[in-house]
């Protein structure tokens, strides 16, 4: 069995799982978000009474981060709703945009939390939950029906994936990243190459990934359709998680030789910076093919390209220049802010080289402008702009407005592009 | 909805790659589906993400729509695992989408929820209809008929959520055989 299908198996009682098989399995942890939330809770409480009680306390986690900084009186609503009932059923795991507990955007925080397990399965209102099965967990994103059956019952029907095996091998070329292998990827199988499938990741060139970069490819396996995203846990994985966590749990792997649907195989030294130009993650280019793009705002945030490593990345490109354009800055978590302080580049730090090249004020961590949100929305597009951004879709009105053009490509191609107003491999100015 | 409806009336032609994003844009998620005033209104901003070209799909006076058929190509509904999106078509008056093939998740909430068929054709329709040709989709028969011309679709059977959809949603069919109480 692979990987998948272990987790699988081992959470639903059975010794051995097929893909097709439509099985009940155990929910390690529920994550959901202030827009799911409240709808979650409705069905929970519609279909269960007003006095039921969640399954497992302990395994549900809420992390508001979309509709944070706003003025919206309904996003403000919602998260009373969530507050109402995190103290009416005592809920510990909630990370209130009003206190010291907040975070910032949940798939950037679940791991920093130590929610994130190896061989667990994780169900959430989002549909890129996908990024934790870069740490070795079963990870998807579901409806708030299939939520609030959850939150009441721990369990879910699911129909155990096929799983398409993704081998990565060789040496990245340097300004080369994650968000490039994993764009590369979407543009060959297509928006819809992995539908209903698993996307297992491995190869030399995956375990030499961090963990943050190994999250960007796992959270764009649903830009391709897929259920969830895999990579096996590995000495790196373990001590992310033991670092976090001090819960026990028991990592599987795909026996070697497990039957997969598909296999494909990249050598990464070959491949180049790309960005996905509007308005399908599938659309892909050469990112040196696109200069002749002109480039309005550049985007810096997102559980996609928001994390440190990404800022560490955009801040090697931007040291001792100027941006060109407006260059829009969202750390994903306030983890994330405080590395920006935290982390130096020959002595400065990355808030310091960014604030030297002219960036826009840095905004407080939430989703932002990656789905637009509501009309006061930091960065949220309202014209024709045309934007680079490290976010993981480029649906037509995805930031906002309709007639906006987003390009999406890795933080480096993005700051490169922040600084040359047009869209730029960052290999020319490096 | 019984499994054997007929479902009769205009149809709305969309294309491939319909996402969510389009069927109901972020501004309006601050909307609570399960508060019924929210749900009337997630109606009436269905499909609002579309370009201006094309018709107003809720465009009834109340905010419902005229178009209790949606018809779209390969891949409907990629994107968010937005809810939203299935109810805002089920809460305008949509009943069926018919697609070439749908993204997992919207497929799963549809029949989760019961807000809309999801029914998967057997040929290309997009090219095939216009937006306000009347048609009419035969649930036991599995075909979609074109009424000016008497032109019929074959639609593939739902297949192995049959039973959830026929139960009516996931809780229905969850009590149904016992997982949860009455
Ligand atoms: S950052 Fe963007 S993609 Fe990630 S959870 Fe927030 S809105 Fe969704």
């Amino acid at each position: 069995m692979t990987i998948t299908e272990k987790i699988l198996a081992r959470e639903s009682g059975a010794s051995l799982v097929s893909p097709g098989d439509n099985i009940w399995v155990n929910a390690g942890i529920l994550l959901t978000h202030d827009v799911c939330g409240p709808g979650t809770i409705g069905i929970f409480q519609r279909e269960f009474g007003n006095d039921a009680k969640v399954f497992d306390p302990e395994k549900i986690v809420i992390l508001p981060d979309h509709y944070i900084f706003t003025a919206d009186e309904k996003a403000h609503r919602n998260v009373d709703i969530l507050r109402a009932f995190v103290k009416e059923q005592g809920l510990p795991y909630f990370y209130d945009p009003g206190t010291e507990r907040y975070c910032g955007v949940c798939h950037v925080a679940l791991p920093e939390l130590g929610h994130v397990r190896p061989g667990e399965t994780i169900f959430g209102t989002d549909s890129h939950t996908c990024t934790h099965g870069a740490l070795g967990a079963f990870s998807t994103g579901i409806g708030n029906t299939d939520a609030g059956f959850i939150m009441g019952t721990g369990k879910l029907l699911v129909k155990v994936p096929p799983t398409l095996r993704f081998v990565l091998d060789g040496e990245m070329p340097a300004y080369v990243s994650a968000k490039d292998l994993i764009l590369h990827i979407i543009g060959d199988i297509g928006v819809d190459g992995a539908t209903y499938c698993a996307m297992e990741f491995a190869g030399t060139a995956i375990d030499a990934l961090s963990i943050e970069e190994r999250c960007t490819i796992c959270n764009m396996a649903v830009e391709a359709g897929a259920k969830n995203g895999i990579i096996a846990p590995d000495a790196q994985t373990l001590a992310y998680v033991k670092a976090r966590t001090a819960k026990s749990f028991e990592p599987l792997y795909s026996d070697p030789g497990a039957q997969v649907q598909a296999e494909y195989r990249y050598d990464v030294a070959t491949l180049e910076p790309v960005v996905a130009r509007p308005h399908l993650p599938d659309n892909k280019a050469l990112a040196r093919a696109c200069r002749d793009v002109k480039v309005d705002q550049v985007y810096i945030g997102s559980c996609t390209g928001g994390k440190l490593e990404d800022f560490v990345m955009a801040a090697r490109i931007m040291k001792g220049r100027k941006v060109a354009v407006r260059t829009l800055l969202v750390p994903a978590t306030r983890v994330v802010e405080q590395g920006l302080v935290d982390t130096t580049i020959d002595g400065q730090s990355l808030r310091q080289i960014f604030e030297a090249a002219g960036v826009e004020p840095i905004a407080p961590p939430s989703c932002a402008a990656c789905l637009g949100g509501p009309i006061d929305t930091f960065g949220r597009t309202h014209g024709h702009e045309v934007v680079v951004s490290t976010t993981n879709r480029n649906f037509i009105g995805r930031m906002g407005s309709k007639d906006s053009q987003i390009y999406l490509a890795s933080p480096y191609t993005a700051a490169a592009s922040a600084l040359t107003g047009h869209i730029t491999d960052p290999r020319d100015i490096a | 909805m019984p499994k054997d409806t007929l479902i009769r009336g205009p149809v709305y032609v969309l294309e491939d790659n319909i996402d969510t994003d389009l069927l109901i844009p972020a501004c309006y998620l601050n909307l609570v589906p399960t508060i019924p005033e929210e749900y009337r209104k997630l109606g009436s901003y269905a499909l609002a993400g579309l370009p201006d070209s094309f018709p107003k799909f809720a465009s009834n006076p109340d905010g419902t729509t005229p178009f209790p058929i949606v018809i779209g190509g390969r891949n409907f509904g990629c994107g968010s695992s937005r809810e939203h999106a299935p109810i805002a078509l089920g809460a305008a008056g949509a009943k069926a989408v018919v697609a070439e093939s749908y993204a997992r998740i919207f497929f799963r909430n549809s029949v989760a929820t019961g807000e809309i068929f999801p029914l998967e054709s057997q040929t290309r329709l997009c090219e095939a209809f216009k937006t306000g040709d009347e048609a009419e989709i035969d649930m036991t028969s599995n075909t979609l008929t074109r009424l000016a011309d008497g032109a019929v679709f074959p639609l593939k059977p739902i297949g192995a959520v049959a039973p959830v959809i026929a139960a009516g949603g996931m809780f229905a069919y969850a009590r149904e055989i016992g997982m949860i109480k009455k």
